[in-house]
């Protein structure tokens, strides 16, 4: 088990130098270098930029240099803690992105646990009732949760909501709370307003997970030690809980490698549609002006999140399944 | 006597099914395919479906009553218009629409729409209207449906925010918002089945490589790649070349999944006995590879190609949907969706909702479809 642990982090460094190429290469990619259309927009707003700062900011991203040293420059500073320099925002990428990320990670970890909480039982109702009408009841919404865009399922929400009772829906604080500091009463508001994205972001993973936990426990269900067990008096709950759930459990739990990532990429449209306060409308925002530091850094750190998500994964997958160590 | 008939009649199913069995082993692999396939009853409702939207795509020039980019101020926001058969007169064989008047409401200055029921409007099959180039080619202004009147208006599925024909705005966006998945799952194809069958066929050190090289892409987010990508396509960029800037991005990733599974295939069919029969035979490689391993996974990649093309719509609907996408003037589902994220404009007009129902039906189809096929590219496990 060590030995595994330790491989799979040792695949865990290299995956995210090259991350850091591709993050780095995301900020280089617009034509022109960033400062010079920064300052154009400055001037263009009649704005005058003291040349000196300028200067600074030039050796600060190293633009006299050659790209290579800029990259180990941007990778040295981001070991340091120091993530860059918004030019939108005037202010440094670490604290805007700070508050997002703690937001973005209450939000996956609660969409996680409704994924969790919805399709566990129904996925075990399915499997031991199969071509039942609630089984046939629940492959439909499945397929349903499946194909609906999550974007329209929020826009249809928040349409719903808005015309029959005239609440919005949007956002993930109430209005005057906005700005507040973190108290009990900031909490607890969060948390009324905390159902809607869960909803919208666990649909089409539910769907995903009761499907391939049913498929699972299925399949498990119609092995022979299956029988062996019935033939030797075992009650069916006993059976059930004993071995064949066991191993129909596997999806849940290398769902989570794909449930951090996901949640965080999928959350992206969504928290834009929802106005939520977390990483991804920024990242939009951050997008649509070139501020390319900004979005670098959250290229960077969602892929580093998904990666470290894999690697979870992975450990608790060799932990459960034996099998997989061996491969 | 009757016992007699029901002999006969028990010998001659007998027989009948005997037909059918060796009508099974005589059949190619396509016939054994195509009668698996047409058990699956949604998969074959959702096969009409599709090609009933691709043709939609291909026509819809023609289909389209009016010049989708056509603005008409008066009729900002114009509800749909129904089709009556019925007024006080009795029944019409030929359909008809109201007439709309435009006015505010005298409190918020809202527009309102008045449906004024001493105006009708016959509906025509085959009317001359707005003129169009079909397929960019030829000049026409035939369309299917339309008024002779052109003083009237025939909204049958409202006006968006510029007072344009919803319902031709969403036929035209169907050829881009499908098409799409069609250019980008061709590059797809190319990409998996070089780089997977190369993975595959030669082993070794490529695989590794290329295993690596797939494992790291599908560990990088999707989304916020995407984005990244989009943003970074030149704002100056001409229509199309978005358009196919846009598709290389989505087939970026999606080539991943088609390769892993053009190499299992070929990992588990190198050593199957009718490969090694063709290698004795003096078949060369690429007899073997075109004429024996490719037929015989073929079926399987149309599945997995069937299934990968959903979440390219989606994809491209929803880069769309946030602005980085296919940008107005072009018209895709995700740029008409645009306008419903405003969700004050979406309460008083929901029928900007529209195109969502569409997508919900096509992507749910291609699922079916995809799930169909699936179940079809192996005639041969029961």
């Amino acid at each position: 088990m060590l030995q595994y642990i330790a491989k799979r982090v040792v695949y865990f460094i290299p995956t995210l130098l090259v991350i850091s190429v591709v993050s780095y290469f995301l900020i280089e990619l617009p034509p022109g270098d960033y400062l010079t259309s920064y300052l154009a927009a400055l001037e263009s707003r009649g704005q005058m930029v003291d040349p000196s700062v300028i200067e600074g900011l030039r050796r600060r991203y190293g633009l006299d240099q050659p790209v290579y040293m800029r990259y180990l420059k941007w990778t040295w500073n981001l070991l340091h803690g120091d993530w860059g320099h918004s030019f939108e925002w005037n202010q440094p990428v670490s604290k805007l992105i700070g508050d997002r990320v703690l937001l973005t990670f209450v939000v996956s970890l609660g969409t996680m646990l409704f994924t969790w909480i919805v399709a566990f039982p129904i996925a075990i109702y399915s499997a031991t009732h199969q071509y039942s009408v609630g089984d046939y009841c629940f492959s439909f919404l499945g397929f349903f949760g499946l194909g609906i865009p999550d974007f329209m399922l929020a826009l249809v929400l928040l349409w719903i909501a808005y015309a029959n009772f005239g609440a919005d829906l949007s956002g993930l604080f109430s209005e005057k709370l906005v700005g507040a500091p973190w108290s009990l009463a900031k909490v607890a508001d969060m948390l009324k307003h905390l159902w809607v994205p869960l909803v919208v972001l666990g649909t089409a993973g539910t769907a995903g997970l009761i499907r391939t936990t049913r498929a699972n426990l299925l399949d498990e269900l119609r092995k022979p030690y299956v029988f062996t067990a019935r033939a030797k008096g075992l009650t069916e709950r006993r059976l059930l809980l004993k071995y064949p759930l066991r191993v129909a459990l596997n999806p849940f739990i290398s769902g989570i490698g794909y449930v951090l990532p996901g949640l965080v990429s999928g959350a992206t449209i969504i928290s834009v549609v929802l106005n939520l306060p977390t990483t991804g409308p920024l990242l939009l925002r951050a997008l649509m002006s070139q501020d390319m530091y900004l979005a670098g850094s959250f290229i960077m750190m969602l892929s580093t999140l998904t990666v470290i998500g894999t690697l979870i994964s992975d450990i608790l997958l060799g932990w459960v399944d034996p099998r997989i160590r061996y491969e | 006597m009757q016992k007699e008939t029901d002999q006969t009649a028990a010998q001659e199913t007998m027989y009948q099914g005997q037909l059918a069995e060796e009508k099974i082993y005589v059949a190619s692999q396509w016939q054994l395919m195509w009668w698996k396939f047409r058990r699956h009853k949604a998969a074959l409702v959702s096969g009409v479906v599709l090609i009933f939207f691709y043709l939609i795509a291909i026509f819809c020039e023609f289909l389209a009553p009016f010049d989708p980019h056509e603005i008409s101020e008066q009729y900002v926001f114009a509800p749909p218009q129904g089709i009556h058969f019925v007024d006080e007169q009795g029944f019409h064989l030929r359909p008809f629409v109201y007439g709309l008047t435009p006015g505010r409401d005298p409190e918020t200055f809202r527009k309102i729409f008045k449906v004024d029921k001493e105006r009708k409007y016959p509906i025509y099959f085959l009317v001359y209207g707005d003129p169009y180039k079909l397929w960019g080619v030829f000049q026409m202004d035939l369309h299917l449906l339309g008024l002779q009147d052109r003083s009237g208006t025939m909204y049958l599925l409202g006006a968006d925010r510029l007072g344009r024909d919803l319902l031709s705005r969403l036929l035209y966006g169907t050829r881009i918002s499908l098409s799409i998945g069609l250019v980008g799952i061709t590059i797809s194809f190319i990409l998996g089945i070089l780089i997977g069958g190369a993975s595959g066929y030669y082993g070794g050190l490529v695989d590794l490589i290329v295993q690596r090289v797939i494992e790291f892409i599908r560990s990088m987010p999707s989304i916020p790649l995407w984005l990244a990508l989009s943003a970074a396509l030149p704002k100056e960029w001409p229509a199309i070349r978005v358009y196919f800037g846009i598709t290389v991005i989505l087939s970026l990733i999606g080539w991943t999944g088609l390769a892993r599974v053009v190499r299992g295939r070929f990992l588990a069919l190198r050593e199957e006995d009718f490969v090694m029969a063709a290698r004795l035979a003096g078949a060369s490689e690429l007899r073997i590879i075109t004429r024996h391993l490719v037929p015989s996974f073929l079926s399987h990649i149309i599945a997995s190609l069937t299934l990968t093309i959903p979440g390219m719509i989606l994809s491209e609907t929803s880069l769309s949907f946030l602005g980085l996408g296919l940008r107005p003037p072009v018209i895709s589902w995700g740029v008409l969706l645009q306008d419903a994220q405003n969700i004050r404009a979406l309460a008083h007009s929901p029928w900007l909702l529209v195109p969502g129902a569409v997508i919900v039906v096509v992507i749910l189809s291609f699922n079916f479809l995809g799930d169909g096929l699936r179940d079809a590219a192996d005639p041969y496990s029961r």
